[in-house]
């Protein structure tokens, strides 16, 4: 569904990104894990075009897509839940919902939707009517997911969805995003957090200075040694 | 404010109350003009007439900073745009004599192409940034108008264009008294009506885009540009559109203050016009129509309020005038800019926004409303 060629982002003269090679197929959650300044969330402001790529191509679902603009990749499918979760802070929780399905017109569609984000996250119903700005950093990690599906995604990109959240919070987050992934949604998700990120998803690719430097199953990745010894704290 | 907004929420649900409400205050505005000019006098008529370009210019700016977020500190060059293209097209300067109908359209449509002219290379930048690069573009075009007297005299440079045309439509100029019904309607009465209705329809406009989806995506641009992007708006055209329909409003109300005024020199266009449109913008409430209408009539009104005030109480106080009004007129300004902002940091009348949340609509209104 997603294949990434030799992709390059450089600030000025520093390469971020080095000419990193991956793939994501229809159905599956990818996990991009690495550690700080690895280049990971790089990656997927390349992806979602908010950073120029330097070089590489990006297909989805066999389209070039490295020279649209961002709001252009809504309408393919593609939603991205951005670092440090990006909430309207003066719009209460069922605005920011609305704002997700800002490029649909399907009023009933868009009903429906609200309702499964808020059968997916009770709280943001408890609160439709709060501003998500006095919302918890947990909450508005939810409520930026819920955005993201409202565009009925096919392609879902989490950019650290557990960064300064509290370990229950996290736990919380992850088994909504395993349970979307459930219902059929391609996820790719860049994580710092690798143990769990390894555990939710099916494959990982460990990112390293710019370099991807080690792919396979998460479950093998989970188990390998050198993994365990870099990200697992073992 | 709990009577207030129960009021507002009584009109909206009672139809006929709101009718009614209606009525009533278009026989206050009405009679407005009688009531002022015969008890206060037509220095003060003129200022009400000031007034309702200033609601033009307010609401124009707060499209921009207000909606969209974007801090604009050059917005009187789209007032100087739409005046200067009235003053050019419609006086002996020229020798053209252009219809009104024809002048104030032209004016808001080459605002707004100034306006995007402004906003393309300025897309990237946010806050101050944005604040200094529109300031300059404020200073230039003052600056083209004050020089384009040489080599060939488009502008007349800093003497700027007198003799201009009064507005007129058809056969009806407004220079001099309309008898209307067997009743005669002095000049400064018939500008008022014309610049209420004007004011009215951009107030009508303002409200029609800030509940439509253009203006959710402008709102969404000020809370998170990168979100925005991220919802799928086209954070650049949105903006560029924010940017033309503010300096449409401007161009408009420029027209009509060329035609009204009659004479038009850079000298009007300065800087601390721009610092005071954004004042009644940022003093009314930022992003609210009801209190960026407030902001605009409150702050035409105060410094006349305090020039006309200063010299007659000084005379009741001390028996003798101490301190020249002039001076002190812009001192009592600034101080009730300093304290209205020490105890009212989000404008004299703010946004519901913070206030819903302890409204408790149910979320499926919201839903439709949203809609």
């Amino acid at each position: 569904m997603l294949e990434v060629t030799g992709l390059r982002v450089a600030y000025g003269g520093i390469q971020a990104v080095r000419g990193i090679t991956f793939h994501v197929e229809q159905g599956e959650m990818v996990a991009l894990i690495g550690a700080n300044g690895a280049g990971k969330t790089s990656t997927l402001k390349a992806l979602s075009r908010l950073l120029n790529a330097a070089g590489g191509s990006v297909r989805y679902c066999g389209k070039e897509i490295s020279a649209l603009e961002p709001h252009q990749l809504v309408s393919e499918g593609i939603a991205l839940v951005p670092e440090g979760r990006g909430v309207f802070p003066r719009m209460n929780i069922l605005e920011n919902l609305l704002m997700g399905a800002y490029s649909r017109q399907d009023k009933a569609g868009i009903a429906a939707d609200s309702a499964h984000v808020f059968s997916l996250f009770p709280r943001l119903e408890e609160r439709a009517q709060q501003l998500a700005g006095t919302l918890s950093g947990g909450e508005q990690q939810m409520l930026a997911i819920g955005r993201a599906l409202m565009s009925r995604p096919k392609l879902l990109l989490l950019d650290e969805p557990s960064m300064g959240l509290a370990p229950l919070m996290v736990q919380k987050i992850f088994e909504v995003i395993r349970a979307v992934a459930e219902e059929g949604m391609t996820v790719l998700l860049v994580e710092q957090n690798a143990k769990l990120a390894l555990e939710v998803s099916q494959r990982g690719y460990v990112m390293e200075s710019g370099e991807i430097t080690l792919t396979d199953e998460s479950s093998k990745l989970l188990a390998n040694p050198r993994v365990r010894e870099a990200y697992l704290g073992e | 404010m709990m009577a207030r907004q129960s009021l507002f929420e009584r009109l909206r649900h009672d139809k006929r109350a709101a009718i009614a409400a209606t009525v009533l205050m278009g026989l206050a505005l009405a009679v407005f003009p009688f009531v002022i000019g015969s008890s206060l006098g037509n220095s003060w008529l003129r200022i009400i007439d000031f007034a309702m370009l200033y609601i033009m210019l307010a609401l124009g700016l707060n499209i921009v900073v207000g909606f969209a977020g974007l801090l604009d500190m050059g917005y009187i060059a789209f007032y100087a745009v739409g005046a200067y293209l009235y003053a050019l097209l419609a006086s002996p300067h020229f020798g053209l004599h252009l219809p009104v109908w024809l002048i104030i359209p032209a004016g808001a449509a080459l605002a707004g192409l100034f306006g995007a002219l402004l906003g393309a290379p300025t897309l990237r930048l946010r806050g101050d940034y944005l604040a200094i690069v529109t300031l300059g573009f404020g200073e230039i075009v003052r600056i083209f108008m004050n020089n384009l007297n040489a080599p060939i005299n488009i502008t007349n440079g800093p003497q700027g264009i007198s003799g201009i045309d009064p507005i007129h439509l058809g056969g009806i100029t407004l220079a001099k008294p309309l008898t209307f019904l067997g009743y005669a309607i002095p000049s400064l009465h018939a500008y008022y009506y014309l610049f209420l209705a004007l004011a009215l329809l951009i107030v009508f406009v303002t409200i029609r885009l800030e509940n439509s989806r253009i203006g959710r995506a402008w709102v969404a641009i000020r809370e998170d540009e990168i979100a925005a992007k991220a919802c799928g708006i086209n954070t650049r055209n949105i903006k560029l559109l924010a940017f033309t329909m503010g300096a449409s409003f401007g161009g408009v109300a420029g027209g009509l203050f060329a035609g009204f005024q009659g004479f038009v020199s850079p000298e009007s266009f300065n800087l601390m016009e721009s610092v005071m449109v954004l004042c009644m913008v940022v003093l009314g409430g930022m992003g609210n129509i009801p209190g960026v209408i407030l902001g605009g009539i409150l702050l035409t009104i105060l410094p006349e309020v305090f020039r006309h005030g200063a010299g007659p109480l000084q005379i009741a106080v001390f028996g003798k005038i101490l301190l020249d009004p002039e001076a002190l007129r812009m001192l009592l300004f600034g101080l009730a800019l300093v304290v209205v902002m020490l105890y009212r940091p989000a404008g004299l009348w703010p946004s519901t926004t913070r206030r819903r949340e302890f409204r408790g609509e149910s979320a499926t209104d919201v839903l439709k409303e949203g809609e």
